[in-house]
């Protein structure tokens, strides 16, 4: 076991486990976009970064590749996590605006502009179909191309692969391929529909019946807030 | 063995090749044997001297007699009088820029005398295509020691007590490094050296590749004895092709002579090397990234821990050091770590290689004590800024570096200080500026070189680099706002924090240290639209001054666009509408009759 202090509490890890893990089953929550529990953590969103360590050689590291080490300092939800986390979240909202999961991630976060000109590529490189492909699938048909501005993520030579059996989890996987619902603002940036937006299905039912997920999660049948 | 009465050492490094330094080797040669002289004197090619603004050099020994700006004309002059006639000639010796009486001595020229040479002891003086040169100047000495009288631990301690710190640019002490990987159980262990230079302007791993490959071997092996590594690489950029063929040429020689491969020395230690190609990223620097780019993949950096120490190359703990660390490593062992520690300053032991580079009279490589102030690296052995124009900033650290005003110039050259000023040491690029360049301008030219460069793993690295450098280049076109520069530190600062490698945490320096240092030139630009120092194009326009403009026609030629009107003897006029701003007609202008403008002075006017 690996004791350590998260948030102030001790908190005890097992041999192998990163701070994500560690968070998870102690119930702290830590958003994260690249990471998926049957893949490979990549660390690329920095979503999950905390804060390690104290005082001026304190820094952030992503929680979902960093290991559990003895004796550790961790803060998951410091000024300075904040501050990084919602630059992110504007940063991949401006490279895919019509992304529901960043969508519903700004309302969440409290990111209400977006402050560079939008490039709607809709792909924020984070690696999840290339991981589900080469490691679930088997097949490795995708990857990543180039460097810095010019990455990209593509089948080699940008040919049709030879390996890629049109399985589809790459687009079961993806952040941006499910689109955002359609708040009353679709052509802005960023919607923050459920910051103002109630669904209206409360008005009907008492108890929460809505089918889809939880209720107004679907996007189709909300109404502003009455204040 | 044959004994010469003089030899004449040819510089071979990189500058002076490319400046035609194997031309007058050749010519030195053909001169030689059409004098008979082939029994008395000896042309040798040697490593980068370091004074790469005056190559070709070359230099007379036993005499020290220093020549420079080499022609192939000039060769036959040259060996008649000086090895015929015994009179050095001197017009073809260094003239210091405000004097008229030559140096006829090396040790004697001020770029020379103030550096402390130690990693780059053996440059111009041997070949660093013979082994028996190396050998001569005391080489593998230090091997020998440490293989056949030193216990790995021993040679640790020595490392440890020395105080040496990594010559990549974050300073690890090299001794703990070794240390950590040493405790660990996993086998086989590996080493390798990073060669990987990718710092614009920076050639120091370049010049001791190509001046001294065996030094690094030797390094290399003393290495692997320390931890118990098997095998190492040698990881060289792919567009360093001197560097590499000479490593290989010295693999070779060190295998042939029992220096390399099994039973090395006959102490019963194995140890082999082999080159890898670096295919040109940049990041490539980065050890893990290093490391995947070794294996075969694509150069990406990973989350340290675990460090390379515990699982590095194929999982296997592995040690990384700069070329400059590996070849510092023999002068310790081969000298003792007090000397070493004797050097330097507190925290920063040894010398420290740099390559001044920019507005500087004296361009070239030079290794020079920690400690010493810019001023001195500027003003004592640079010489100074050329054209009599002033100091504005010297850029330390590479891309990710930072930019020091003039203020700063006494600050002392080590690890903290400069990390203290917002800079870093890096891998010891130096680019100097004069009053000239534009502040805002810099930062975009290096922001352009880290887009193109981040691996565009981290979110925080690949889009804030982007979108810094989209403000920045907005600010040095007119269009900048007030409200940037917050945005711009923002950017830069979370950029920093939330990156996972070396990169992405440094990338913030070229905005954070201009906008600490040189912030009025960012207000210039956004308030104003003006750049103080006539750079940025968008923001001036060329004018042709009536009262100095002699009609000469140079400027009209030098037009690419042809947008100058005027006929001969008569005052000329540009045409704003057609002008694409490339500064060719005030280049070309020998009267100073073409003048940038601010944009809008013009049209108040």
């Amino acid at each position: 076991m690996i004791t350590f202090r998260m948030n102030g509490l001790e908190v005890k890890a097992e041999e192998g486990w990163t701070l994500l893990d560690t968070a998870k089953f102690y119930g702290l929550e830590i958003p994260t976009l690249c990471f998926h529990e049957g893949l490979t953590p990549h660390g690329g969103c920095r979503l999950c970064v905390v804060e390690i360590g104290e005082g001026l050689r304190s820094k952030l590291v992503s929680s979902c590749t960093y290991p559990a080490e003895e004796g550790l300092v961790v803060r998951t939800d410091s000024a300075r996590v904040w501050a990084s986390r919602r630059m992110m979240i504007e940063l991949m909202l401006a490279m895919a605006p019509g992304s529901k999961v960043l969508q519903d991630m700004a309302s969440q976060f409290n990111v209400t502009q977006v402050r560079f000109a939008l490039r709607n590529t809709e792909c924020v490189l984070c690696g999840l179909c290339t991981r589900i492909c080469a490691e679930q699938m088997d097949a490795s048909a995708i990857g990543f191309q180039q460097r810095g501005l010019k990455r990209k993520i593509s089948t080699p030579f940008d040919a049709r692969s030879e390996t890629c059996r049109l399985c589809g989890a790459c687009m079961y996987i993806c952040p941006a391929c499910q689109l955002r619902c359609q708040g009353p603002n679709a052509e802005t940036a960023i919607c923050n529909g459920c910051l103002t937006m109630e669904p209206t299905c409360l008005e009907h039912y008492d108890d929460l019946q809505c089918w889809m997920y939880d209720a107004g999660r679907c996007g189709t049948c909300v109404q502003e807030k009455k204040s | 063995m044959k004994q010469y009465r003089a030899h004449l050492l040819v510089c071979a490094g990189t500058g002076c090749v490319s400046c035609g330094s194997f031309k007058i080797k050749e010519a030195l040669e053909q001169e030689i044997l059409k004098r008979n002289l082939q029994d008395e004197v000896q042309v040798v090619a040697t490593g980068c001297n370091g004074f790469c603004e005056r190559g070709p050099i070359v230099m007379v020994q036993p005499d020290g007699i220093f020549y420079q700006l080499l022609k192939v004309e000039d060769v036959p002059h040259l060996v008649e009088e000086h090895l015929l006639k015994g009179r050095p000639v001197k017009k073809l010796m260094y003239v210091p820029p405000a004097e008229k009486q030559p140096v006829p001595k090396m040790k004697d020229i001020e770029f020379f005398k103030h550096q402390r040479l130690i990693v780059l002891r053996n440059r111009g003086r041997i070949d660093p295509e013979k082994i028996e040169e190396y050998i001569a100047f005391d080489g593998y000495e230090a091997m020998a020691k440490a293989l056949t009288g030193m216990t790995p631990q021993e040679i640790i301690d020595e490392i440890l007590f020395s105080g040496l710190r990594g010559r990549g640019g974050a300073g690890f002490p090299t001794g703990k490094k070794w240390a950590a990987c040493a405790k660990e159980k996993a086998t086989p262990k590996y080493l390798i050296c990073n060669g990987d230079e990718g710092d614009p302007g920076a050639f120091m791993d370049r010049s001791v590749l190509e001046a001294d490959p065996h030094a690094v071997l030797e390094g290399m092996v003393i290495g692997a004895k320390a931890i118990g590594a098997s095998k190492g690489f040698i990881y060289i950029r792919h567009e360093y092709p001197l560097a590499l063929k000479r490593m290989e040429i010295a693999i070779a020689q060190a295998q042939e002579n029992g220096l390399l491969g099994q039973d090395i020395l006959g102490s019963g230690f194995d140890f082999d090397l082999e080159i890898v190609q670096g295919a040109g990223a940049f990041v490539s620097g980065e050890e893990s990234a290093l490391i995947a780019s070794v294996e075969g993949r694509i150069a990406m950096p990973r989350q340290r821990p675990p460090y390379p120490a515990q699982k590095g190359l194929w999982g296997k703990p592995t040690v990384i050091n700069n070329v400059e660390t590996w070849a510092t490593v023999p002068n310790i062992i081969r000298r003792g770590a007090d000397w070493f520690q004797g050097l330097g300053t507190e925290t920063s032991k040894g010398t420290k290689i740099f390559a001044l580079v920019g507005k500087i009279a004296n361009t070239g490589l030079v290794e020079v004590p920690m400690g010493i102030t810019l001023r001195e690296i500027v003003y004592g052995i640079g010489g100074g800024i050329p054209d009599k124009r002033d100091f504005k900033a010297v850029q330390i650290g590479g891309p990710s570096g930072g930019c020091l005003p003039a203020k700063l110039l006494d600050l002392p050259v080590d690890y903290e200080s400069l990390t203290a000023a917002g800079a870093m040491m890096g891998s010891g690029g130096m680019i100097v500026m004069d009053d000239k360049t534009c502040m805002v301008d810099v930062a975009k030219y290096f922001l352009n070189f880290l887009q193109d460069e981040s691996c565009g793993k981290c979110v925080s690295c690949r889009e804030g680099t982007q979108r810094m450098y989209e403000i920045v280049k907005a600010i040095t076109e007119g269009k900048g706002k007030e409200s940037d520069l917050a945005m711009l530190e923002e950017l830069a600062k979370i950029t920093k924090d939330a990156s996972m490698c070396g990169l992405g945490q440094t990338a913030g320096n070229p905005v954070l240290t201009t906008l600490r240092y040189f912030r009025h030139e960012y207000e210039a630009h956004i308030l104003d639209k003006r750049c103080p120092a006539g750079v940025c194009k968008n923001l001036i326009r060329y004018v042709v001054l009536a009262e100095k403009c002699t009609g000469c026609q140079s400027c009209k030629k030098a037009c690419p666009n042809d947008c100058i009107k005027g006929t001969l003897k008569d005052i000329h006029l540009i045409d704003q509408s057609k002008c694409i701003k490339c500064g060719a007609c005030k280049e070309a202008c020998k009267f100073e009759a073409i003048e940038e403008q601010r944009e809008e002075a013009i049209q108040i006017i």
